[in-house]
């Protein structure tokens, strides 16, 4: 049966082949093969739309760790296909595009590898049920978005853009991971559905607004949401394909789909209103207002990408406040928010992904995406000029254009708020509508510095190191295909409403009855309405402000490049660095013996404290067997061979007398009919002897090192002390009854595991696991050894990072 | 390491094999008696060291053509997929199992998936103890 987790996993499974497999496709480029996997995934997908535009949705479980209520549990409903059919059908026009965009000389396996490994990672963020489960899909694409960021990883900006994403965004998700937990705390559940369903009972808890504020720092820093925005704008450094997929139309839609997720567990809530779309609004503007100033394209886009998340999030914030009021006539009237939310969701996904490819094929052919170089493409570049053309003008809210739709009903969702009465918002909520206007001025000049500084005017020739040319085909189909999704939306915007959008909403707002209510007709004219109005206000203001571009431009100039946030990060990361290498030379100090002090006196103080704080401290050794001669015998041998090294003048001195201590102990086992102890130590302790022998040729002669008195002492102190405290616990382990003991468990080991030796059932069979990671420790270990002893890097050996 | 020691090269040759036979044998014994997958792999692997002493480390590469770091990843493999080789039957990972059939010579024999597992701890065992062995001795030295 075709079930929901086979989707996630079946990216990683051809993630995984990859490796082996590559080379066999010496003559084909490998992302043709690799084209495969997205398509299929949404067609798949795409024949589920009917029967979720119907009501159904899938969920199926696989039991993981039930113990913990941890379930690899998928949940496929109206919300998760819209990002499903995001992720698969931009990730396959993404995948034909980079095909032409990367030439086979590039490590192709490692990129494809990598971009499935997201793909697979962002279905499962958007399938997943159980927020544990959630989570690591969560960081795994934080992880496959670093690799890909660094994917040309010579270029000292692309690893720093990679760090900087990566930090920022997991630290956010472990805020996020913080919070699930607290959800669990509340409800005792670690699924999205359950917690739905009972979260009423929860909202007064003491945890529910910390957890929400902790799951929205995961949104935000996923979602690039103002302050934490920087991270974008570095990963353009990043191939373009990667751009146009993971920070335009994917990844960074994790956080709206989280926010939307959540709705109905914490939309009800002021708190969550408030934030939700003030950061909305906030990074609306910051993002439009900062994208003008941009002279790299990419940089332009990246900017702008920040400020449609904004908007999205605003939205998805604004539509929350129809959950305050419960199911009415009336609060429907609310939930357009979000449905616009969603709209705008697929539109900026359609129109950013064709203008990134546009870009693309701009640095691909001419060698530069800086405006000031370019300029006069248009009949040069007719069809890459056309694609631009489509994408900004949709972006800036014109018809007949999807981003015109979206962006009327975002106008007209800021003005039904300002009639709300509660949350203060009849004397703020004019905050809305302005801020808003003002972001769209901005969103409409730079799309007209997209249209007519790099393709109006007159040809640049001489700043260009190649003739301009029209791009290949190859790298047109995609981006052609997103703008006629782009127009296609604009003339049939309400089949998509009804199939794909009208799921999706009741998915958000669960308890509002009739999923059909809640979709309104998307329709292009709706009379003289203040949306309208404002639309045409903004071409007007925007057209002049774009033409005097050049007497406001100084304005960026009064923000100090001393006090942005990017300055506070760096500033953060260095002193962190500095402040922990400071802590840290303190105590590492490569001297072998201070670390051995460190353990011991951890030992002490930990175990030695354990048992005294539970008053574990006593023994009985009136019951014990009487000594027997040879025993004594053995413990003197033992006493005077550890004595004697203290004193020992060589190295194989003092080897000989541990071999001494350590047969000794073998005996003792041997007396107390613990053969496979006996055997283990007797082998362990030859074997340890041959490597004391092989590392002496390494070591510089034995020299005694003078101390002083007083460290002396204290050396002696600790070891006495350590002794001592073995000993004891030795002793007290035989009367230590706090808990039950639970070896007549193991005794019937024949029974249970087919085994009469209890010592390897134990290891083998009943604590199996232990064993199992034991062996993986001890294959790491020789690893380590082998690497740092075969790999060390040589004198001569240059640095080969920075370039 | 080249020891040119008459007596030991002479002697170790046969001790190497009695010494492998024991390995083999604590290994297999394992279930029942004291033996298993980590003493057995420590005599094997103390057995190659053995060999590497006492003649010099080109011949043994000559007639022991192995890489001893695969070895051990194989032992790491071994060991891991019998975890997940339970899930595969519906049972909770690491899951062992037994049973008793009636082979041809041996009789009534008890055959355990614990002894695929401890193949793979002698495995990792002898793998990374020869590795680490080696890379030191080669080293330099």
């Amino acid at each position: 049966m075709f079930s929901i987790n086979l989707v996630i996993l079946i990216p990683f499974i051809v993630a995984a082949l990859i490796p082996f497999s590559y080379r066999r496709f010496k003559k084909v480029h490998l992302g043709w093969i690799v084209l495969i996997v997205p398509v299929v995934l949404f067609v798949l997908l795409a024949r589920l739309i009917p029967s979720l535009a119907s009501g159904k949705t899938y969920v199926h479980t696989y039991e993981w760790i039930p113990s913990l209520d941890f379930n690899f549990t998928t949940y496929l409903d109206g919300l998760s296909m819209i990002f499903a059919l995001l992720i698969t059908g931009v990730g396959s026009l993404v995948i034909l595009y980079s095909i032409f965009y990367l030439s086979s000389k590039e490590s192709l396996q490692h990129f494809y590898c990598y971009l499935l490994l997201f793909m697979g990672a962002m279905l499962g963020v958007v399938f997943s049920d159980n927020l544990m489960v959630l989570y690591v899909f969560w960081e795994l694409t934080s992880v496959s978005s670093f690799l890909l960021i660094a994917f040309w990883n010579h270029r000292k900006a692309s690893r720093q853009g990679a760090q900087k994403a990566m930090l920022i965004t997991v630290s956010g998700g472990i805020a996020m991971l913080v919070g699930f937990i607290m959800l669990h705390t509340m409800t005792g559940s670690f699924s999205i559905r359950e917690i739905i369903a009972s979260v009423s009972e929860f909202s007064d808890h003491d945890l529910f607004i910390p957890a929400m504020i902790l799951i929205l720092l995961g949104a935000f820093t996923k979602s690039a949401q103002f302050p934490f925005h920087i991270w974008l704008p570095d990963a353009m450094e990043a191939p373009t394909p990667v751009s146009a997929y993971l920070h335009s139309a994917t990844m960074v839609k994790a956080g709206i789909y989280l926010v939307a997720r959540f709705t109905p567990v914490f939309g009800a809530d002021e708190v969550w209103f408030w934030v939700v779309s003030m950061v909305g609004m906030i990074t609306l503007f910051w993002g439009s207002f900062n994208a003008v100033k941009q002279t790299d394209l990419k940089a332009l886009l990246a900017f702008s990408t920040i400020s449609q998340l904004g908007l999205i999030m605003s939205l998805l914030g604004l539509g929350s406040i129809a959950l305050q009021f419960g199911y009415s006539a009336d609060s429907v009237l609310y939930t357009q928010a979000t449905f616009a939310a969603l709209f705008h969701l697929i539109n900026h996904s359609t129109f950013k992904g064709a203008l990134f490819m546009v870009v693309g094929i701009l640095d691909h052919e001419l060698g530069t995406r800086d405006v000031r170089r370019l300029g006069g493409l248009m009949t040069l570049m007719p069809f890459t000029f056309t694609i631009a053309l489509i994408g900004s003008l949709s972006m800036a809210g014109l018809p007949p254009f999807n981003g015109f739709l979206s962006k009327e009903m975002f106008f007209a969702a800021t003005v039904h708020i300002m009639e709300v009465d509660i949350f203060s918002l009849p004397s703020l909520g004019l905050i809305f509508p302005v801020v808003a206007w003002i972001a769209s001025i901005f969103t409409f000049v730079y799309c007209m510095i997209i249209i007519f500084k790099a393709f109006l005017g007159k040809p640049q020739q001489e700043k260009l190191d190649k003739p301009i040319h029209e791009a290949p085909i190859g790298m047109l189909i995609s981006p052609m295909i997103l703008v006629a999704l782009v127009v296609g939306i604009f003339f049939f915007p309400n089949l998509l409403g009804q199939y794909i959008l009208q799921p999706a909403m009741s998915s958000i707002y669960p308890t509002f009855g009739d999923a059909a209510d809640l979709t309104p007709k998307i329709s292009a004219w709706h009379g003289i309405k203040p949306e309208l109005l404002m639309t045409i206000a903004v071409i007007i203001v925007g057209a002049i402000l774009f033409k005097f571009l050049k007497l406001w431009k100084p304005i960026y100039g009064l923000f100090s490049s001393r006090f942005t946030f990017n300055v506070l990060y760096f500033n953060f990361l260095a002193s962190s660095v500095s402040k922990s290498n400071l802590v840290t030379n303190r105590y590492m100090n490569g001297l072998l013996r201070h670390y051995l002090l460190y353990i011991f006196i951890f030992f002490i103080v930990t175990v030695g404290g354990y048992l005294l704080y539970f008053k574990a401290f006593s023994f009985d050794i009136s019951t014990n067997a009487s000594f027997r001669v040879y025993e004594v015998c053995l413990v003197a041998i033992m006493a005077v061979a550890a004595l004697s090294m203290l004193f020992a003048k060589s190295r194989i001195t003092a080897t000989l007398l541990n071999g001494v201590l350590g047969y000794s102990i073998a005996i003792f086992f041997v007396i107390f009919r613990a053969p496979d102890l006996a055997l283990t130590q007797l082998v362990v302790e030859s074997v340890t002897t041959v490597l004391f022998l092989l590392a002496f040729s390494h070591l510089p002669d034995w020299k005694k090192e003078k101390l002083s008195k007083g460290t002396k002492l204290i050396n002696g102190i600790i070891s006495v002390a350590v002794g001592l405290v073995v000993v004891i616990v030795g002793l007290s382990v035989v009367d230590f009854n706090l808990y039950d003991p639970i070896s007549s468990y193991f005794e019937d080991a024949y029974e249970l595991a087919g085994g009469a030796n209890i010592v390897n059932a134990i290891l083998g069979d009943f604590r199996g696991f232990d064993t199992m990671l034991e062996v993986v420790v001890l294959f790491i270990a020789g690893l380590g050894v082998y690497s740092m002893i075969k790999l060390r890097v040589k004198k001569e050996d240059e640095n080969i990072e920075d370039q | 390491m080249k020891i040119n020691d008459v007596i030991l090269r002479t002697i170790s040759r046969f001790v190497v094999f009695i010494i492998l036979t024991f390995g083999v044998y604590l290994f297999l014994s394992g279930h029942n008696t004291p033996g298993g997958g980590f003493i057995g792999g420590l005599v094997l692997a103390s057995a190659i060291v053995l060999l590497y002493l006492s003649t010099d480390i080109e011949t043994v590469k000559k007639s022991l053509p192995l890489d001893f770091k695969y070895v051990a990843a194989t032992g790491v493999l071994l060991a891991t997929s019998t975890g997940f080789g339970s899930i595969i039957f519906g049972v909770p990972f690491m899951s062992q199992t037994f049973a008793y059939f009636d082979l041809p010579i041996f009789g009534e024999t008890e055959l355990t998936t614990v002894t695929i597992f401890e193949a793979g701890v002698a495995l990792t065992v002898v793998g990374v103890l020869v590795t680490i062995i080696l890379s030191i001795s080669e080293d330099g030295g």
